[in-house]
C-alpha cells in the first residue's frame, strides 16, 4: 500500500492504495467519482478521460485507465463531476453537447466532454477537421460524431464570445448540494434556427 | 389534437444527468456486503474439460467462493431461445457455465466471488483446468459437408434448421424457379455479410441482490421485462420474486437483446452465497462473449427482362448461429426473409435459410437484424442488373419499385406495405447530392485516367419496423407477442407520471414520450416524468428493439392519454354543471363548446379526484389509465441514400466524399432525436462497409478481441452526413410514426460498397468483400482475390 494524496474536483483526498490500482478504479471505487467510466481495457475508447495537472500545474486530458493512482499523487484532477461551475452552471462544452444533441446513450459522454475541454484549452478555435482528429482517441457508438463535432464548434464559439478560455470554473463547495434531481438544466427555449437543415 | 410539442426539436431531458456524470450505470450500483465476480473463460474453441480444480482460487486472499459448471450443474439451468423458427429446430442445451465441453473461445468455465474485483481476477488465474482439444468447426460450408466434425456430437448435425418461404406455395406470387429458368437476363451473385460485433460502449454489467424478499437484478440490458420472465423460467424462481432494473443503459444496438450467461451466473452465485454480487465484463471479455451479429453467406439469383423488369428472385442463405442458439438468433435471418424483395414489385420469390452451428461466439440481433443483410444483397445485385443491361442504376430501380399511388401494396413476401413515396425521396436525395454533376465529374476522371476515381452508390430501402403484430409473431413461431404498454398517472398537483414498457438505452424516450403526453394532455413538458426499466414500476412491457418503441409503445401512450381525458370529462362536466357531451378538450382545458372562458383544467380534475369530496355518482376517483397496444401491421419506413466515394487506385484507400440520406419515417415527434438516430445508423453501416470485421483464426481464436483489432470508426474516419426527410405518415395509427432506429444502418452499407464498385467498374471490378479495406480494394484493382 502506498499513501497517495490528490485533489479531485476541488476536494483533497489522502488514501492508501495498492500500487497496481488504476487511477480510474481509484476515482470510481475509492473516491466515489462514478461519473467517470470504463469502456475498454486497451486505452482505445477514452470514456475514462479526466483532466490531470502536469508538473507545472496545467490540467491536461489523460485516460485515467492508463494512469496508475500513484502517478496522480499530489496532482489536481477535474472529472466530469467537477466541470460544472458554481450553482451548477454548465461548462460551455456541457451546454453545447446538450444543445446540439451530441450524446445519445451518454456512456462515452463524460470522456468525450473532457477530451473536448482539453482540445479547446489547446486550441480555442479548431476547424472541423481539427476537432475530428482531436477527438480521435474517444469512441462513440451512437452519434456518428456529427453532433459531437457540431457541439464542440458551438462551444468554441461560446468560449470565444465570452472572451474566456475553456478552463473549468473553480470548483464550488456547493457543487454537491446543487447536484440534485431538481437542479436539472436551465430552462430551454427552442430557437428555430437550431433545427437541423440539410445543406446541399 | 394540439401539436405544439410533437415535431419540436426538444433538447433531451436525459442529458441533465448524462452530461454531468450523475448517471446510474449498473456498474455504479454498490451494495453493503457486495461481492465481485470474475469469470474464467475458455481459451479454446472446442475442447472437453477433462478436469477442473477451483480450490487454488479458494486459497487466494479475499475469495469467498469459487465454482465450476459441475458445481452448479443442477441449479444453473440452460439459456433460453425464444425463437425456435421451425418445429424441428435443433436447440442444444447451453449451461451458463460449461460443464463437460466448451464450444467457443470465451465460454465461461468457472466463477470466483471475492471481496474486490482485483482479488477475484487474481483468483481466477489460479484455477486449474485441463482441456482435451476437439476439432473446431468454423467454416459454414464445411460444417454441412458429409463427414464434418460436429459442434454438438449428440445432435448428429451442424445444421440447426432450414426455413423456407416460397411465394408460389404461399400464394403471394409466382414460381421463382420458373422465372429464373425463363429469364432473359439472370444475375447470380454471392455476397458475404462478415461477422460484426455490436460493441455498445457500456460493457455489460449485472448486480444481483438476494437479501430482501425478492431477488433484485440490475442489468445493462435492453429487455428487463423479458429478462425477468426468463430468469424466472430458467431458474425455477417464482416470477413475482424476481425484480429486474435496467438503470441507465449505455447503448445496445441489439447487443443487449439477450439473456446472458453472465446474468444467470450472477443470479446463481447470489442465490448460493446469500450476498449481493456484481459482475462487469472487461471490453476484451465483451468482444469475445457478448453475442456477435451478421455472418451470413447469401447466394442470389435474379431474373429480369431486358427492359429491366425483374421477374423473379431466389435467395439461399447460410446463417452462422455460432455454438448455440441465442435468444432470437435463429429468427434474425427470417426477419430479413421478408425484405429481399425490398421496395420492388417482384412477381416471384423463394427464400431458403439454414442456420449453422460453428465453434464461435453466438450470433444474434445487431442493429437492423436481418434487414441490413437483405437490403445489402438486393441493392448490390440491382446495380449488377443495371450494368448488365447498360442502364442507370436509378432507372432500374424506378422500373421495379412500387409507385406512391399503389399503396397499400401487398408484396411477394406477403407483407402489406402501408405508405411511401420512393420517387419523392429519391428525387430529393438526387437534388441534395448533385447527382448529375457528380456523374459528370466521374466521367471526367475516367476520361483523364485520374488515379483517384469517383464512384456513386445508390441505396433505396424499406424496412419493417414496429415489431410487431402478435399474431404475425405467433405465425413465425416467436415465443412472445409484440404489444406494448403505457400508463399515465395523474398526480394531485396536475403533474404526470408516465410508465412505459419500452426500455430506452440512448433513444431519448423520456423526452419524446413527454412531448406526446404534453400535447395530448396539455400539461407542461417539464411537468412529466417518464418511468421505465424497473419491473416494479413498469411491471409489463416488451422492451426496446426493432424500431418498435415509438411505433408501438408511443401508440399505447397516446391511447392511455385518451383514456385519461375520457375519465376526466364527466368530472369536469360535474364541476362546470354541464353535460359532458357539451365539453371540448384543448390545451389542457375542458370548456363548454363555443365558450372560451371558464373552463376546468385537467389539473383541476386531478385534484378533484384526489379529494373525491364531490364527484358524480358512480365515478371511480382516479384519472389514471393503462393502455396496451398490439399493432395491426408493421410500419414501413423507406428512403434513398446516395454516397460518393473517392477511391485512390494506387493505394486502395476509400474516402467518402459526400453522403446524402433522405429518409421517410412517417411523422416525426422530435427531429433532433431522429437526426441523431440517422447519423448513428449511417455510421454503423459505413463501419460494416469499410472498417469492422470479427475474425477467427484457423483454430477458432478470435483475433479481434480488443478495440485495437476490432476497429470502430473514430470521428476522423467519418464524413459529415447530409440528412433530410420526406413524410408519408403511417396510416394504421393516430400518431403516424414509423420508426427510425435501424434505417441508417440498413441503407448505408450498400450505398458505400456500391459507390466503391462503381468507381472501379472500368477496371473490371464487380465486387469487393467487406470490409473494403485499402488492401482488399487494392487487390481487387490488381485483379487479385476480392
Amino acid at each position: 500500500m502506498t499513501r497517495v494524496s490528490m485533489k479531485v474536483d476541488g476536494v483533497d483526498y489522502e488514501d492508501d492504495v495498492e500500487p497496481r490500482t488504476l487511477l480510474v478504479h481509484h476515482l470510481r471505487e475509492r473516491l466515489g467519482k462514478v461519473g467517470t467510466v470504463v469502456g475498454c481495457d486497451t486505452s482505445n475508447c477514452g470514456a475514462c478521460t479526466v483532466l490531470m495537472s502536469d508538473a507545472d500545474g496545467n490540467q491536461q486530458g489523460v485516460k485515467s485507465c492508463s494512469v496508475l493512482a500513484v502517478q496522480a499523487a499530489d496532482r489536481e484532477l477535474t472529472t466530469i463531476e467537477g466541470l460544472s461551475g458554481p450553482d451548477n452552471t454548465l461548462h460551455p462544452v456541457q451546454r453545447a453537447f446538450h444543445e446540439a444533441h451530441g450524446l445519445q446513450c451518454g456512456f462515452c459522454t463524460p470522456g468525450m466532454i473532457m477530451a473536448a475541454v482539453d482540445l479547446l484549452k489547446e486550441n480555442v478555435d479548431p476547424t472541423e477537421q481539427e476537432i475530428r482528429e482531436g477527438l480521435e482517441g474517444n469512441l462513440c457508438r451512437c452519434t456518428g460524431y456529427q453532433n459531437i463535432v457540431r457541439a464542440v464548434r458551438a462551444a468554441s464559439e461560446e468560449i470565444r464570445r465570452g472572451g474566456g478560455d475553456a478552463e473549468p470554473a473553480p470548483p464550488s463547495q456547493r457543487a454537491g448540494e446543487d447536484q440534485t434531481p431538481d437542479s436539472g438544466l436551465p430552462r430551454q427555449d427552442v430557437p428555430d434556427e437550431t433545427i437541423p437543415q440539410p445543406v446541399p | 389534437m394540439t401539436t405544439t410539442e410533437i415535431g419540436s426539436p426538444r433538447r433531451r431531458k436525459e442529458d441533465a444527468r448524462l452530461i454531468t456524470g450523475r448517471t446510474t450505470w449498473t456498474e455504479n450500483v454498490t451494495l453493503p456486503g457486495m461481492l465481485h465476480l470474475a469469470i474464467l473463460r475458455s481459451p479454446m474453441a472446442h475442447a472437453r474439460i477433462t478436469s477442473i480444480d477451483v480450490s487454488p482460487a479458494l486459497a487466494t486472499k479475499g475469495v469467498v467462493a469459487a465454482f465450476s459448471g459441475r458445481d452448479v450443474a443442477d441449479v444453473q439451468g440452460s439459456l433460453p431461445c425464444a425463437w425456435p423458427v421451425t418445429e424441428d429446430m435443433v436447440h442444444p442445451d447451453r449451461p451458463p457455465i460449461a460443464v463437460d465441453e466448451v464450444r467457443f473461445m470465451g465460454e465461461a468455465v468457472a466463477v470466483v466471488a471475492a471481496r474486490s474485483r482485483a482479488a477475484a481476477l487474481d483468483a481466477i488465474a489460479a484455477i486449474e483446468v485441463d482441456y482435451e482439444p476437439l476439432p473446431a468447426v468454423l467454416d459454414m460450408e464445411q460444417a454441412i459437408a458429409e463427414g464434418a466434425d460436429l459442434v454438438h456430437a449428440d445432435k448428429g448435425t451442424n445444421k440447426g434448421y432450414t426455413w423456407v418461404f416460397d411465394s408460389a406455395e404461399a400464394g403471394t406470387g409466382g414460381d421463382a424457379g420458373a422465372a429464373i429458368d425463363d429469364g432473359e437476363v439472370v444475375i447470380r451473385r454471392r455476397y458475404v455479410q462478415q461477422r460484426l460485433i455490436p460493441a455498445f460502449m457500456e460493457p455489460r454489467s449485472v448486480v444481483v441482490d438476494p437479501t430482501s424478499d425478492v431477488y433484485t437484478i440490475w442489468s445493462a440490458t435492453q429487455i428487463p421485462h423479458i429478462l425477468r420472465f426468463l430468469v424466472s423460467a430458467v431458474t425455477g424462481t417464482p416470477e413475482h420474486k424476481v425484480r429486474v432494473i435496467a438503470p441507465d443503459v449505455g447503448g445496445g444496438f441489439g447487443g443487449k437483446l439477450q439473456v446472458t450467461p453472465e446474468e444467470l451466473i450472477a443470479f446463481v452465485a447470489a442465490k448460493r452465497l446469500g450476498r449481493p454480487v456484481k459482475y462487469t465484463e472487461s471490453r476484451s471479455e465483451s468482444l469475445v462473449s457478448a453475442h456477435h451479429g451478421r455472418d451470413v453467406i447469401q447466394d442470389l439469383e435474379l431474373a429480369a427482362r431486358r427492359d429491366g423488369t425483374v421477374t423473379g428472385l431466389r435467395v439461399k442463405l447460410l446463417a452462422n448461429m455460432g455454438a448455440y442458439m441465442g435468444l432470437v438468433g435463429p429468427g434474425v435471418p427470417i426477419l430479413g426473409a421478408f425484405m429481399y424483395n425490398a421496395i420492388y414489385k417482384f412477381p416471384a420469390y423463394r427464400f431458403e435459410c439454414s442456420g449453422i452451428f460453428t465453434n464461435t461466439t453466438i450470433t444474434d440481433a445487431y442493429r437492423g437484424a436481418g434487414r441490413p443483410e437483405a437490403t445489402y444483397a438486393i441493392e448490390r445485385i440491382m446495380d449488377e442488373l443495371a450494368v448488365e443491361l447498360e442502364m442507370d442504376p436509378l432507372e432500374v430501380r424506378r422500373r421495379n419499385w412500387i409507385n406512391a399511388e399503389e399503396f397499400p401494396f401487398t408484396t411477394v413476401a406477403g407483407l402489406a406495405y402501408d405508405s411511401g413515396d420512393y420517387a419523392k425521396a429519391t428525387d430529393r436525395a438526387k437534388e441534395l447530392f448533385g447527382y448529375d454533376e457528380l456523374r459528370q465529374e466521374q466521367q471526367a476522371r475516367r476520361d483523364t485516367g485520374d488515379s483517384v476515381q469517383l464512384g456513386i452508390g445508390i441505396s433505396t430501402y424499406t424496412e419493417m419496423c414496429g415489431l410487431a403484430p402478435s399474431r404475425v409473431l405467433g405465425a413465425l413461431r416467436y415465443g412472445a407477442g409484440g404489444w406494448e404498454t403505457a400508463s399515465v398517472r395523474m398526480l394531485p398537483s396536475g403533474r404526470v407520471e408516465v410508465v412505459t414498457g419500452t426500455s430506452p438505452h440512448g433513444q431519448g424516450h423520456e423526452t419524446a414520450w413527454s412531448q406526446i403526453v404534453a400535447d395530448q394532455l396539455g400539461v407542461g413538458f417539464d411537468d412529466i416524468e417518464v418511468l421505465h426499466g424497473d419491473t416494479r414500476t413498469s411491471y409489463k412491457g416488451l422492451d426496446t428493439y426493432g424500431s418498435r418503441s415509438l411505433a408501438v409503445g408511443g401508440i399505447a401512450l397516446y391511447n392511455a392519454c385518451q383514456k385519461v381525458i375520457d375519465k376526466a370529462k364527466p368530472i369536469a362536466a360535474h364541476m362546470l354543471e354541464c353535460d359532458p357531451a357539451d365539453l371540448e378538450f384543448t390545451g389542457g382545458q375542458f370548456r363548454v363548446r363555443g365558450n372560451p372562458d371558464g373552463g376546468r383544467s385537467l389539473a383541476d380534475c386531478a385534484l378533484a379526484v384526489f379529494a373525491a369530496h364531490d364527484l358524480p355518482d358512480g365515478i371511480e376517483p382516479t384519472l389514471d389509465a393503462d393502455a396496451v397496444y398490439d399493432p395491426v401491421n408493421f410500419s414501413f419506413p423507406h428512403g434513398t441514400h446516395l454516397c460518393a466515394t473517392e477511391v485512390d487506385t494506387e493505394t486502395g484507400r476509400v474516402t467518402i466524399r459526400k453522403y446524402v440520406a433522405v429518409d421517410d419515417i412517417g411523422r416525426v415527434i422530435n427531429p433532433l432525436i431522429v437526426e441523431g438516430q440517422v447519423h448513428g445508423g449511417i455510421a454503423q453501416g459505413i463501419a460494416q462497409a469499410l472498417f469492422e470485421e470479427a475474425v477467427y483464426d484457423a483454430d477458432g481464436n478470435l483475433m479481434t478481441g480488443t478495440f485495437v483489432d476490432y476497429t470502430l470508426p473514430t470521428a476522423a474516419d467519418l464524413p459529415e452526413f447530409v440528412t433530410d426527410r420526406t413524410e408519408s405518415p403511417a396510416p394504421d395509427h393516430p400518431l403516424g410514426t414509423k420508426g427510425v432506429g435501424e434505417a441508417g444502418t440498413i441503407a448505408s452499407t450498400p450505398a458505400v460498397v456500391n459507390a466503391i464498385v462503381d468507381a472501379l467498374r472500368p477496371m473490371g471490378v464487380n465486387d469487393i468483400a467487406m470490409p473494403c479495406t485499402p488492401e482488399r480494394v487494392w487487390r481487387a484493382i490488381q485483379g487479385g482475390a476480392a
